[in-house]
C-alpha cells in the first residue's frame, strides 16, 4: 500500500503541474480517502461533492445514517420520477389481471388479442429497469440500493421464465426492498410467498402425490424450491442437509402456490399467494432433525424459522456479505464475527452490516480497490461520477446486457457472481473502455436522448478527479495530461482504479 | 417399428455410395491439429419433422395437411428413400453428398418438460430432471481438455455466457453479430494509444485489455475481407451467414479454442409456419447458408471439427389450428464435419402412428442426447469413460450404437 500513497503524492505533484491545483492535499488515511473507500463500497461510488460531504461528517456518522434509510430524506427529483411509473406499485394479481392474456367471461383471447396484451406487458420490465437505475444513481439512500440489489441477486428470479416477466418488479418492490436492511427471517418469508419465486422455482406446482394440482393436473412433489432455499438462500451447499431433508421440505411446502386456475385477482392474498390445503401433504415430516407435526401452512413457517435460525445460514449469509463488501476471499475471522452478530441479533441484517462496516478488515489498506466492479457497479458508478441524470434508461439496460449482466436477466437461481473471475475478461475491458470514452466525451444519449451528435461537450477531467478526492494514480494523471481534451475524462472513467472498488 | 440395426443398414448403403474419395478421413491422420467441437443451439424448439422430413411415414402427411413438405417440385430433397431434407436447406446438400453431414432422428431429452426455459437448461447442463444445475456440459468438456496458452479454451458468440458454457473453464464471449463491425471508440488510434498507456502492465486488467484489443483487430481484419457489409439490424438467424464467417475465422486461427457455441433464435413456430416456403423455410435457409459458409470457411480445419446442431425439444406431430405446431418432444440432431460418417440418418425411427407417439402426440425420443453427444466426444476428442461420466453424469448405457456416426 505504500505504493498507493506514493502514487497519490505523485498525483498531486503532477496535478499541480497540469494546473488543476484545486484539490485538497491527500495523505494516507485522510478523511477524503476513507470517504471514497466507503462510498465505493456502500454507495456505488461518489457523485461530485459526496467525498467532501462524507469526509466532513465522518464515515461513522455516514454509516449510521445509511443503516437507517428511512431517516434519510429521499431526493424529491427521484420521487417525482418514480411517481410517473404506473406499474411500480401494482400487486401481482393486479399485474396478472391487466397484463396477462387470460379468459374473459369464459372466452379465450384470440392470438392477436393475446399478442397485443403481451406487447403492452413489456412496460412492466421497462419500468422496473427504470426504477432500479434511477434509484441506483439518484437515491440518497445509498446502502438501501446496494442491499436491494444484493438480496435480489441472492434470491434471484429470472424475467425470462414465463409469468415472472409480470412480477419481477413487484418481487423487488414488495418482497426485497422493504426487508433489505431488516430481519433476515422477514426477507426469507416475503420471498417464499411471492408469486415470482413460487413460479420461478416451480413451487406453485409442488403437490402431495395423488392430489390434483393447479388446473386439475397431477403434478406430484417438486423439490426445486426446497433444494434451492437450502442450497442458495439459507444453509449453503455445505450446510449439512441431506436429500431426505430436501424431500421433507418439499412435502412441507406442498400447496404453497398460486390460486387455482391462476385466478389471481380473486380468492388470493394481496400479493397473489395462496395455500391450497387439498394439495398439502398431511403426513408428519422429519426435517433437519425436527419432527414437524401435520399443521397445514404453519409447517412451512416453522421450517422457515428453522432455516433462518440455523448457524449454517448465519455463516452462509455472512460469507456472502463479506465477499461482496470486502474481498473475493474474505477471512474466516471476519465471517465468524458477522455470523456471531447474525446469531446474537436473530438475523438482523442492519446489525450484521454495522459489524461489517466497523471491522478492521473492511478498513484494512489491502482492502481498498480489492474488488473488481461488476458491470452493474461499473456502469452505475460511472454515471454517478459523471453526474448523469438518466433520461432514457434503455441505453443503460442495453449496455448492461452487452456487458453480460442484463438487469433481471440472470437465468439461474444462484444469481450473478460478485467475484472478479466472473467479470474480468477481454471483451469486458474493451466494452468498458468504449463506454468510458463515449461518456467522457459527452457522447451518450442517456442523459439527453435528443442530443445532436456534434453537440457533445466533453466532461471535465479535473472535476472527475476532484470528485474522487484526488485519489487517482500518477499513471492515470500522466495519461490524462497527455491526452487531447475530449479524451481526458474518458481516461479517468476508464482507468484501472475506477474499474475497482 | 423398424429395428435400429435394420435402419442403420438401410441408411449405411446410401452413405457408402456417395462417399467421395479422400474426404472425411483426413482428420484421423492429422494428429498435430486441434480437434474442435462446435455446438449450434436452435432456441425455441425447431420443428425437426419439417427439417428432416419422414416422407416414408404416411402418418406424417395425415397429421400435417397444410404444412407438410410435399413430394415433387419444391418438395423435399430426398436423403435415403425414407427421409428428405427441407428444400430451404439446399445449401446443405453438398455436405450430405460428401458424407460430412449426418442426422440422428428421434433425438432428444428423456425429460418430459415442454417449457423452453427448463428444457434448454436441462439440455445445456446435461442433467435431465434438474433444471437448476449450474454448470454447462460444454464447460465441463472444456475443463477436461488440455489447456493451452493463456486465452480461453471456449468461445461463445454473443454478449453473455450461455448456460451450456457456464462454469469454471474460462470462456470468451465474442459479439460477432450484425453490429460487430460498427466502429467503436477504441478503433481510433488516438483513443487506443491513450488507454494502452494506462494498461501497459502485467496485471490481470492489462492482460485482459490487450487480449480484447487483439480480438477486436481480428474481427476488423475479417470484416475488411468480407465483400458485403454486415447485415445491419437483421434478426438473429438471418444474420447468421455473416456471423458464421467470423466465427469460422476465429476458430480457424486460434488453435487454443476447442469448443465453440452459438445460439440462434426464432424457431418457436406456433402460428403460420409454412411448409416448403414461409417463416420456417426462411429461417432454415439462413441457417443452411450460415452452416455452409461456416464449413467452407473452416477450410482444412473442418477435417478436425465436429459441428452439432441441437434444439431443446421438438414440436407436435399434428399441426395446430393456426397453421403452426406446438411444443413437443423428440427432434432431429445434425452432425457435420470431417470426422462424421455422413450421408446417413441414424437412430431408431419410432414412427408417427398414434400408438407410437410420446403421450399420443409427439415424436418419441429413442436417442438420448447425452448418449449421442458423449459418443461424439469420446470418439472425436478421445476422452476416457471416467471423463465422459463427469461431463454427462448418469449417462444411460450403452453408447456403442452411435459409434458409426463417426469415421473409424
Amino acid at each position: 500500500m505504500i505504493e498507493r500513497w506514493l502514487r497519490l503524492g505523485l498525483a498531486l505533484a503532477v496535478l499541480s503541474v497540469s494546473g488543476a491545483g484545486v484539490f485538497a492535499a491527500t495523505a494516507p488515511d485522510t478523511p477524503e480517502h476513507r470517504a471514497l473507500h466507503l462510498l465505493n463500497r456502500i454507495a456505488y461510488g461518489p457523485r461530485p461533492g459526496d467525498v467532501e460531504r462524507v469526509a466532513a461528517m465522518g464515515v461513522d456518522k455516514y454509516i449510521d445514517q445509511q443503516l437507517s434509510p428511512r431517516s434519510i430524506e429521499e431526493s424529491p427529483k427521484l420521487l417525482q420520477r418514480l411517481g410517473e411509473l404506473k406499474t411500480l406499485r401494482m400487486t401481482p394479481p393486479q399485474l396478472f389481471d391487466r397484463y396477462e392474456p387470460h379468459p374473459v367471461f369464459g372466452r379465450r383471447p384470440t392470438p392477436d388479442e393475446a399478442k397485443a396484451i403481451r406487447e403492452e406487458s413489456r412496460i412492466i420490465v421497462r419500468e422496473a429497469i427504470e426504477a432500479r437505475l434511477l434509484r441506483a444513481t439518484m437515491s440518497e439512500r445509498r446502502l438501501e440500493q446496494v442491499m436491494t440489489d444484493f438480496w435480489f441477486n441472492h434470491f434471484n428470479v429470472f424475467v425470462g421464465k414465463g409469468l415472472d416477466r409480470l412480477w419481477i418488479g413487484s418481487f423487488e418492490e414488495q418482497a426485497i426492498r422493504p426487508h433489505a436492511l431488516g430481519k433476515f427471517r422477514d426477507l426469507l418469508g416475503a420471498t417464499a410467498r411471492h408469486p415470482a419465486m413460487l413460479f420461478y422455482l416451480d413451487n406453485w406446482q409442488n403437490s402431495a402425490p395423488g392430489s390434483h394440482g393447479p388446473g386439475g393436473r397431477e403434478f406430484g412433489l417438486n423439490e426445486n424450491y426446497a433444494r434451492e432455499i437450502m442450497e442458495l438462500h439459507t444453509l449453503g451447499v455445505d450446510g449439512g442437509y441431506t436429500q431426505a431433508d430436501v424431500i421433507a421440505l418439499a412435502r412441507i411446502f406442498t400447496g404453497w402456490g398460486l390460486p387455482r386456475g391462476l385466478r389471481l385477482a380473486k380468492g388470493s392474498s394481496d400479493n397473489g399467494f395462496a395455500f391450497d390445503a387439498s394439495r398439502h401433504d398431511k403426513g408428519t415430516k422429519t426435517f433437519l432433525g425436527h419432527v414437524i407435526q401435520p399443521n397445514g401452512i404453519a409447517e412451512g413457517e416453522q421450517a422457515l424459522d428453522i432455516l433462518a435460525r440455523s448457524p449454517a445460514t448465519a455463516h452462509h449469509i455472512s460469507f456472502q456479505l463479506a465477499q461482496y463488501f470486502v474481498s473475493d476471499n474474505p477471512s474466516p475471522k471476519l465471517v465468524d464475527a458477522l455470523a456471531k452478530t447474525f446469531h446474537d441479533t436473530d438475523g438482523d441484517i442492519r446489525e450484521v452490516l454495522r459489524t461489517l462496516f466497523k471491522s478492521d478488515e473492511f478498513w484494512a489498506s489491502d482492502s481498498a480497490q480489492a474488488k473488481f466492479k461488476s458491470p452493474y457497479e461499473y456502469v452505475v458508478s460511472a454515471l454517478r461520477l459523471a453526474d448523469v441524470t438518466i433520461a432514457d434508461p434503455r441505453p443503460v439496460a442495453g449496455l448492461l446486457a452487452q456487458l453480460g449482466m442484463p438487469l433481471y436477466g440472470c437465468q439461474t437461481p444462484d444469481g450473478y457472481k460478485t467475484t472478479s473471475d466472473a467479470w474480468l475478461n477481454p471483451d469486458a475491458m474493451t466494452r468498458r473502455v468504449n463506454f468510458a470514452t463515449a461518456l467522457g466525451a459527452g457522447r451518450t444519449r442517456i442523459a439527453n436522448p435528443d442530443m445532436a451528435p456534434d453537440s457533445a461537450t466533453p466532461l471535465d477531467a479535473d472535476h472527475l478527479i476532484a470528485a474522487l478526492g484526488g485519489d487517482v494514480t500518477p499513471k492515470t494523471v500522466a495519461a490524462v495530461n497527455a491526452a487531447p481534451r475530449p479524451l481526458k475524462a474518458a481516461l479517468v472513467l476508464g482507468s484501472p482504479e475506477f474499474m475497482t472498488r | 417399428m423398424i429395428d435400429r440395426r435394420t435402419f442403420l443398414a438401410l441408411t449405411a448403403g446410401v452413405g457408402t455410395a456417395t462417399l467421395l474419395p479422400g474426404l472425411g478421413k483426413a482428420w484421423a491422420a492429422a494428429g498435430t491439429g486441434t480437434r474442435r467441437l462446435v455446438v449450434v443451439f436452435l432456441r425455441g424448439a425447431v420443428d425437426g419433422l419439417n427439417v428432416v422430413v419422414p416422407h416414408g411415414d404416411s402418418a406424417y402427411y395425415e397429421a400435417r395437411p397444410s404444412i407438410a413438405i410435399a413430394r415433387g417440385a419444391e418438395g423435399f430433397l430426398d436423403l435415403d428413400g425414407h427421409f428428405g431434407l427441407n428444400p430451404a436447406l439446399i445449401d446443405m446438400q453438398p455436405l450430405w453428398r460428401e458424407r460430412r453431414l449426418a442426422f440422428v432422428h428421434a433425438f432428444g431429452s428423456p425429460d418430459p418438460s415442454r417449457s423452453h426455459f427448463d428444457a434448454q437448461a436441462m439440455m445445456e447442463t446435461g442433467t435431465p430432471g434438474n433444471a437448476g444445475a449450474r454448470v454447462g456440459w460444454l464447460n465441463r468438456l472444456a475443463s477436461s481438455l488440455p489447456h493451452r496458452g493463456t486465452t480461453a479454451d471456449a468461445i461463445s458468440l454473443g454478449p453473455t455466457t450461455p448456460r451450456i458454457l457456464a462454469g469454471p473453464a474460462p470462456v470468451t464471449n465474442v459479439d460477432a453479430g450484425p453490429n460487430a463491425g460498427r466502429p467503436i471508440p477504441l478503433d481510433r488510434p488516438q483513443v487506443n494509444d491513450a488507454f494502452a498507456r494506462l494498461y501497459d502492465g502485467d496485471d490481470a486488467m492489462s492482460r485482459a485489455f490487450h487480449e480484447g484489443q487483439q480480438a477486436r483487430r481480428q474481427i476488423l481484419a475479417d470484416l475488411e475481407q468480407e465483400m458485403q457489409a454486415a447485415d445491419n439490424g437483421a434478426p438473429s438467424v438471418n444474420g447468421f451467414p455473416a456471423q458464421a464467417k467470423r466465427l469460422a475465422s476465429i476458430v480457424r486461427r486460434d488453435s487454443a479454442i476447442k469448443v465453440a457455441f452459438v445460439a440462434l433464435g426464432g424457431w418457436d413456430t406456433h402460428v403460420n409456419q409454412g411448409s416448403s416456403r414461409g417463416q420456417l423455410a426462411n429461417r432454415l435457409q439462413a441457417l443452411g447458408q450460415g452452416l455452409a459458409t461456416f464449413t467452407k470457411e473452416l477450410g482444412p480445419t473442418l477435417d478436425e471439427t465436429v459441428i452439432l446442431v441441437i434444439s431443446e425439444f421438438g414440436r407436435t406431430v399434428r399441426e395446430n389450428g393456426n397453421g403452426g405446431t406446438d411444443h413437443g418432444h423428440g427432434n432431429v440432431m445434425w452432425a457435420m464435419g470431417g470426422p462424421i460418417n455422413g450421408g446417413a440418418v441414424y437412430g431408431d425411427w419410432p414412427g408417427l402412428a398414434t400408438d407410437r407417439l410420446y403421450q399420443s402426440r409427439d415424436l418419441a425420443v429413442t436417442s438420448d442426447f447425452r448418449t449421442v453427444i458423449a459418443t461424439v466426444i469420446e470418439r472425436h476428442l478421445g476422452l476416457p469413460d471416467a471423463t465422459l461420466a463427469k461431463i454427462f453424469p448418469e449417462i444411460p448405457q450403452p453408447q456403442a450404437p452411435y459409434e458409426r456416426l463417426l469415421n473409424a
